[in-house]
């Protein structure tokens, strides 16, 4: 028999943790699936099991994490780790396999938590062994307690300067920051920092990492251009250009960010509502003020809905368990609104320097637009310029493309090139990406074995 | 003279290419990236061997455009250089059930004295099955081959047809939303959403399931509906599967495609018990499939007429207005391309297709 | 390349990478425990043989696939163990055998 609960909480960074402890107190019954074999998402990963260097070297921010690990723990919701989730249906039934076994559950109301990805950078080379993304980096100081020797960091935005700052503490600095921002995005983004300054915070952060970085000796180059990952076989060097000058710097390992963008995979197998968000460069799904979806049952929390970080991932976790809860009939109405109203009133707060943020650090043009040569696809290896070609035969949306030319049909199911396909149709169109339209998205989220899939009890559907 | 299609799935895109190859002036009209589209969801066979045991005119069909399929590639390499991956070196249907089995081989039978023997197969029992297709598991209790059978990328073929129609001068206009169609012998208006107005003297209207909406100003009854079919893709494996079967093939790309389910629904979402089915077939049939990573799946929309079989049908409303659908697009493409334009205009070269004809759903 | 933030612990495990004997600590992943052996290919891709390695480390990219048992799988998502034998996932070099 599939188990049943009020509420399923998909993901275990800081929104589903703290969705799991708040719905708890409010007598929900909730389970919490995740891949990792711990909680604490792609932020705090590991966060329980790191050792006191790796504390040192991570900051304060990162150990907050167990205190969100330890609500969970402490709530009696059941953890289920190491779960791949490779279905899930509108009315709440949810399908993964754990240790190589499917299992489903089925929950009256779902929070999808599934947090944020790299946001793809495609740039020539980048798909050679040696280039990682800058979240690997951090992933690896986490869990795999090691750390890049004389990396070339590439792209732009906080999380790069924290990578560095945090290498630097180890005692590694980076051989370079390549940053493809330029100072007319500063001056773009003049406006949005009267509202930035309200959330001063985090503008004190930036500052304090800079001067980590500057007094390290770290050599930063900004308004880098044509940017090109080198080497046979795996990364030699890094080639870019800095106002018309050509530099080139060799180094086995490049890291590359430029932003992080929602995790919209089950949202879109979902087909719950999107829109395309002008200053984030992504889809986000449609949430109300409580973080419903566009379906009442299902709530989405956390960097999923729109990008804000760890801090208002956690805030939106309570205020989407609030809302469930409500609807489950475990909050009145009226309870419901005093609870909320403080937590919407911080989670503005937190969020008054996004807009600041993300106009100073637009996302790379060179990999909004990519070379005709460069690969899009990594999967299947498809080059910007196939796209542009299906574009003049026709294709208006990422579907039809993926049919003429197979991007996003590898088993990265277009988390890698989605938003860049929609991006280039979009160019070549003179659609809106809302128009363009995203790839569409079915069962397994994940591979699965055919002999898994043939495991499972179709019987246990009727609940 | 310009003649308009109502539709760019393969359907549409095959008799265009067919059209222009005789020198026609042609509009292809297509809709919209995320419309249902057979096109982009089928499972890429040129399949004869079961079409039409209880319809003789329809199996006959289905032959004479396999057999055509050879030339028809090759042609549409030459214009565009794309590999559709095209093969016919025969197909073998897989059963686990001895009963199944039997029942097929007594239609291909009946087809075969109906034909006078012209209709190749062959029943194979599990061990000589297995020295054909070594790879089968103990519950396969045999199958039938037959020569006739082959497949191809039906995506490659899609987009190759696109490139061709195009190259051809042919114009193809995508995206668009058609509201209405007026008719009138030798005149046809078509407004799209944008207000746009395209004209033209013919119009094939092969929009699939959305001829239903079109047929009727046009003089048809288009009785077509959804039935959904749900197939599976594997990660790449190493080239093993030499023959393809109606539910079983490895693409040419290395993914074995496993398909396809039959419901009588519109809707164009998987579900996991039929997935599973599809899968449990999968390992049945070859074992070593259990360990291979699933990568996808998707459902896509048949366009079924009430006996299953093709429409051709002449509008009896309007001169030269012309409905065409069928569910099997992709083996009937080279006849769609290579026989159909001569019934399209109206050559006395045209096959005779009366019993394909809407009038069959009216006695 | 990566080296270890702190001094190897004792609690390590042996497994095997292709004929290469590798030891990586308790709890690592396939995929830490094979860049901390400098190993940053770990495959050959199905469309053109180019080789790969770990990109995202978050189970997203499939870039770091390699079989262990038969079955591939994401090495970022794959806890090593004592004795795992995992090997590289070569180009499948698939044959369009009978295609025009």
């Amino acid at each position: 028999m599939t188990d049943t609960f009020d509420i399923a909480i998909l993901g275990a960074g800081p929104a589903g943790m703290a969705a799991a402890a708040r719905a708890t107190q409010l007598g929900a019954s909730v389970v919490v699936l995740d891949e990792q074999p711990n909680p604490g998402g792609q932020i705090y990963r590991n966060v329980d099991q790191a050792s006191d260097v790796q504390h040192r070297i991570l900051g304060p921010d990162y150990s907050h994490g167990r205190v969100l690990t330890q609500g969970l723990r402490d709530s009696g919701a059941l953890h289920r780790a190491g779960a791949t989730v490779w279905d899930v249906t509108r009315d709440g039934v949810v399908t993964y396999s754990q240790n190589g076994k499917p299992e489903q559950i089925s929950a009256r109301h779902l929070i999808l938590a599934t947090g944020a990805t790299e946001r793809p950078m495609p740039l020539p080379g980048w798909t050679l062994p040696g280039v990682m993304t800058a979240g690997a980096a951090q992933i690896l100081l986490k869990s795999g307690g090691l750390v890049a020797r004389d990396p070339v960091l590439i792209g732009c935005g906080p999380l790069l300067y924290l990578l560095a700052a945090q290498m630097i503490a180890a005692g590694r600095k980076p051989r370079a920051l390549i940053e493809t921002q330029s100072r007319s995005d500063m001056w773009a983004a003049r406006g949005d920092l009267a509202g930035a300054l309200r959330g001063w915070r985090y503008l004190v952060k930036g500052a304090g990492l800079m001067a980590k970085i500057m007094a390290a000796g770290v050599p930063r180059y900004t308004g880098a251009r044509d940017i090109a990952l080198e080497g046979q076989g795996a990364l030699t060097s890094v080639r870019f250009t800095v106002r018309g000058k050509s530099h080139e710097i060799a180094t086995d390992t490049a890291l590359l960010h430029h932003g992080v963008v929602p995790n919209t995979q089950i949202s879109r197998a979902l087909r719950l509502d999107h829109v395309y968000d002008q200053t984030q460069r992504c889809f986000l799904p449609t949430v109300d003020a409580l973080c419903t979806s566009s379906e009442p049952a299902v709530s989405i929390a956390g960097d999923g809905a729109g990008i804000g970080g760890a801090k208002v991932a956690a805030i939106s976790g309570q205020i989407a368990a609030l809302g469930a809860a409500c609807q489950l009939g475990l909050l009145t109405p009226h309870a419901l609104q005093s609870a909320v109203a403080p937590l919407q009133r911080q989670r503005a707060h937190e969020l008054h320097a996004r807009p600041f943020l993300d106009r100073s650090y637009p996302p790379a043009a060179q990999s909004l637009s990519p070379a005709d040569a460069t690969i899009i696809c990594r999967c299947e290896e498809v080059a910007a310029g196939d796209i542009r070609r299906f574009a003049k035969l026709g294709c208006k949306g990422p579907n039809q493309a993926k049919a003429f030319g197979r991007a996003g049909m590898g088993p990265c199911q277009g988390r890698f090139c989605g938003l860049t396909v929609t991006e280039l149709l979009a160019q070549e169109t003179g659609q809106s990406q809302d128009e363009t339209g995203a790839l569409r998205i079915r069962a397994p989220l994940k591979p699965v074995t055919l002999g898994e899939l043939a495991a499972y009890d179709a019987s246990s559907q009727d609940t | 003279m310009t003649t308009l299609v109502i539709g760019g799935g393969v359907v549409g895109l095959s008799v265009a290419y067919g059209l222009l190859k005789q020198g026609a002036q042609v509009t292809v009209i297509d809709g919209s990236d995320t419309d249902a589209r057979a096109s982009r969801g089928n499972f890429g066979l040129v399949w004869i061997q079961g079409k039409g045991a209880k319809a003789p005119h329809y199996a006959a069909w289905s032959r004479s455009s396999a057999k055509l399929w050879q030339g028809f590639a090759k042609d549409l390499k030459e214009a565009t250089g794309i590999d559709i991956a095209f093969s016919q070196i025969g197909g073998v249907e897989y059963f686990t059930d001895a009963d199944a089995l039997a029942q097929d081989a007594a239609g291909l039978q009946g087809l075969q004295d109906h034909f006078d023997g012209d209709y190749p197969f062959e029943v194979l029992e599990h061990s000589r099955l297995k020295q054909l297709v070594p790879e089968i598991g103990p519950k396969v209790v045999g199958g039938i081959h037959s020569p006739m059978d082959g497949h191809v990328n039906p995506l490659l073929l899609l987009r190759a047809l696109s490139v061709a129609v195009q190259q051809m001068g042919g114009r193809l206009q995508t995206g668009a939303k058609v509201t209405e169609i007026a008719g009138g012998d030798r005149a046809y208006t078509v407004t799209l959403e944008t207000g746009e107005r395209i004209e033209g003297n013919a119009l094939v209207l092969a929009a699939g399931l959305g001829s239903a909406e079109y047929g009727a100003d046009l003089g048809f009854d288009a009785p077509v509906r959804p039935q959904q079919g749900q197939v599976l893709i594997t990660e790449k494996l190493p080239f093993f599967l030499k023959y393809p079967s109606g539910r079983i093939r490895q693409v040419n790309e290395g993914g074995v495609q496993i398909g396809a389910s039959k419901a009588e629904t519109g809707a164009d979402s998987t579900d996991l018990p039929t997935l599973q089915d599809l899968a449990r077939y999968a390992v049945d049939v070859f074992p070593l499939l259990e360990h291979v990573q699933l990568v996808r799946s998707w459902a896509a929309l048949r366009v079924m007429s009430p006996d299953g079989l093709p429409i051709y049908q002449r509008s009896t409303k309007f001169a030269g207005a012309h409905f065409v659908t069928c569910h099997s697009g992709i083996t009937l493409a080279a006849a769609h391309a290579g026989l159909l334009p001569d019934w399209i205009q109206d050559r006395n070269t045209a096959p005779d297709l009366s019993l394909f004809s809407e009038s069959r759903f009216n006695v | 390349m990566f080296d270890p933030l702190e001094p190897q612990g004792t609690n390590q495990v042996q497994f095997q990478f292709e004929d290469r004997q590798l030891s990586a600590p308790q709890g690592a992943t396939v995929a830490s425990a094979l860049l901390g052996a400098g190993i940053t290919a770990f495959r050959d891709t199905p469309v053109s043989g180019a080789a790969r390695g770990p990109f995202c480390l978050m189970g997203a990219c499939y870039d770091c696939l390699v079989s262990i048992n038969g079955v591939t799988v994401q090495a970022c998502m794959t806890p090593v163990q004592d004795g795992l034998q995992v090997k590289r996932v070569g180009s499948r070099q698939v044959d369009s055998e009978g295609a025009v």
